[in-house]
């Protein structure tokens, strides 16, 4: 029976081994392995932590225990191209942090953790994002938008494609 | 007294202040060219322990005294892993530091890992940090350029790799055991300690964890010298006699509802009302205070008639907080419902718990249930005893968990209902008319977002 294509590309499986003389284990190259393939398809799909524990000398399990203990990681379909993170602890609620995930959750009409219809944005409530000077705080994929009101998070909704 | 100027933060704010060429215009990387010329790894070790420098992450315990746990004469491999998970709602030092000024915490990182004989270091990062993240890695490879990392630092004979590793969004990485864990590859879950860390620690070798702010202050104080360190702050209370003082200077965040929010460097001791007026601006909008977060969330409550606290290692506890923890003050103002406050603490804890001491797990997510419900007007008089029941009996105090997350958890819900409970009281009685003397079991009700 001929392998099915794999879902690692040659380029992610080269930057995964990359890491691997960084550590004295293998194992240790789970979490760099895992964002690595998320960054690649917004998601890692079961297939993917399987090749991934074969890469590692793992066995898929234990992969995918990692995966499912912390919180960054989709597994189920791959988020929208834009990941808007709204931080609802302290220094955000206190500004309006819960009123401004509330207010895009409406206006997207999607609930926490949901992609919009046409896969560009998916809502994910974030705990502190370390940004409490600029409550409330959004964290969209790897810009920060500082002190957003309800009508700039609506302006940058719209400039996302 | 002469007038304090930053020191951790006297590069930030200027252009290009995250390059080695800005960092070395104003002596940068003298302090590790001393280190690695003149001083023997024992010797910084005991400099840094005569400094009375303590953990700026949240437990405070002396930096040097913690290096020398690790076992004599051992054969290595030893690991050095920096702990830049910071997560604790309020605080953000740490970032400020890695996206402005990372080339001060490299500095401060090589120092600490030759006073340890460590032979890899391994910069764990939040991944929220994207910036930060960036500017490390930057910084990283700028070192290697340089000669600052790789083999023969500086000619020397001591030779060493970091590695930036970053983490997946859990709180609970940044718990020293758990931060190890997690580097392994694994869930972060805390371990049973001992062994501590500097006996078996990252891939079973000694191990030292240190924060981003400590080892920044390492090269402070390699620079500055033991007196100047120790010229700074608060020297130990004689009264208590488990204080080891409050030496040098400190990063203080301040957020919530104040004119100014932002980082700040002052003496470690500056009373949290200092720090609202000189830095903060006062309350915003005019209003008065009414109680502040006094370091980080899961160290408690100070009302806003203890803005007199000092912001110091022992004078939070004598208010009924935990401590000074990442000094991370959230101010909240007279419009704020305890009942708001109670909830997002107890939401937050629960969210991360890591699930693995079953009063820590239950515990913080029944405390949530129960304040979803007060809040949502079924609460019953009852379930402020009952909080304070769970709140009692979940954590390493009452030696119930392995970590001390569920303290942490633990203390906004005791210092809450202690210093607020007519309120909290108040509100249970008008939006519960009917039902807040019952004291027969009620279900909770359902909760859509808290995990």
């Amino acid at each position: 029976m001929a392998d099915k294509p794999s879902i690692l590309t040659d380029e992610m499986i080269a930057e995964i081994k990359a890491f691997l003389p960084r550590y004295p284990s293998k194992q240790a190259v789970t979490l760099p392995a895992l964002h690595i393939v998320n960054e690649k398809l917004r998601y890692v799909p079961l297939r993917a932590v399987v090749e991934i524990a074969q890469l590692l000398e793992l066995h898929p399990s234990q992969v995918q225990d990692t995966l499912t203990f912390y919180g960054y990681f989709k597994q189920d379909a791959p988020a929208g191209r834009c990941r808007l993170w709204v931080c609802r602890s302290i220094s955000c609620a206190l500004r309006g942090g819960d009123e401004l995930l509330d207010h895009l959750a409406h206006s997207l009409g999607v609930k926490p953790g949901e992609t919009t219809a046409d896969g560009r944005i998916t809502l994910e409530y974030a705990e502190c994002l370390g940004a409490c000077e600029h409550a409330p705080c959004v964290l969209a994929n790897e810009k920060l938008i500082p002190s957003v009101s309800h009508q700039q998070a609506d302006e940058f909704v719209q400039t996302v494609k | 007294m002469p007038e304090f100027k930053p020191v951790l933060l006297a590069n930030v704010g200027k252009p290009e202040s995250y390059t080695r060429k800005v960092y070395e215009q104003t002596g940068g990387y003298q302090a590790l060219r001393k280190v690695l010329k003149t001083l023997s790894p024992k010797d910084v070790q005991e400099q840094t322990k005569s400094s009375g420098l303590r953990g700026r992450g949240g437990a405070g315990f002396p930096t040097g005294l913690k290096w020398t746990f690790l076992p004599k004469d051992h054969p290595g491999p030893i690991y050095f892993c920096l702990n830049a998970d910071e997560s604790e709602p309020g605080t953000f030092n740490n970032r400020i530091l890695m996206e402005d000024d990372p080339h001060q915490v490299l500095e401060g990182l090589i120092i600490s890992c030759f006073a340890t004989n460590s032979a890899a270091a391994y910069f764990y990062m939040r991944c929220e940090y994207p910036l930060a993240y960036k500017r490390i890695c930057q910084a990283v490879a700028e070192c290697y350029e340089a000669g600052y990392l790789g083999k023969n630092i500086l000619g020397s004979p001591y030779s060493l790799d970091i590695h930036v590793h970053r983490g997946a969004g859990a709180y609970i990485c940044g718990e020293e055991t758990g931060l190890i864990e997690s580097l392994e590859g694994k869930r972060a879950w805390p371990r049973i300690k001992p062994p501590f860390p500097a006996v078996e620690g990252a891939f079973r070798k000694p191990t030292v964890v240190n924060n981003v702010e400590t080892v920044a202050c390492v090269k402070q104080i390699f620079d500055r010298g033991v007196d100047w360190f120790k010229s700074i702050g608060i020297p130990p209370d004689p009264n208590n006699p488990r204080d080891a003082g409050s030496y040098g200077p400190k990063l203080y965040c301040l957020s919530g509802h104040i004119n100014k929010p932002g980082c700040y460097e002052a003496p470690l001791g500056i009373t949290t009302t200092e720090l609202i007026e000189k830095f903060g601006g006062g309350i915003w909008k005019g209003r008065k205070a009414k109680a502040a977060i006094p370091g980080g969330i899961s160290m408690g409550l100070l009302k806003a008639s203890e803005f007199h606290c000092k912001l110091d290692f022992n004078d939070p506890g004598k208010f009924g907080c935990l401590g000074l923890g990442t000094a991370a003050v959230v101010v909240m103002d007279e419009t704020v419902r305890m009942v708001d406050f109670l909830l997002n603490s107890c939401r937050f804890f629960s969210h991360e718990s890591c699930g693995q001491c079953t009063p820590c797990r239950e515990g913080t997510s029944w405390a949530t249930k129960m304040m979803t419900r007060i809040k949502h007007g079924k609460g019953r008089l009852k379930d402020l005893d009952l909080l304070l029941e769970i709140a009692e009996n979940m954590g390493i105090m009452p030696g119930t968990t392995i970590c001390g997350l569920a303290d942490g958890a633990a203390w906004p819900m005791k210092n809450c209902i202690k210093k607020f409970r007519d309120e909290l009281e108040i509100y249970i009685k008008s939006t519960n008319p009917s039902g807040w003397m019952e004291t027969a079991a009620v279900p909770a009700l359902q909760l859509l977002d808290i995990h």
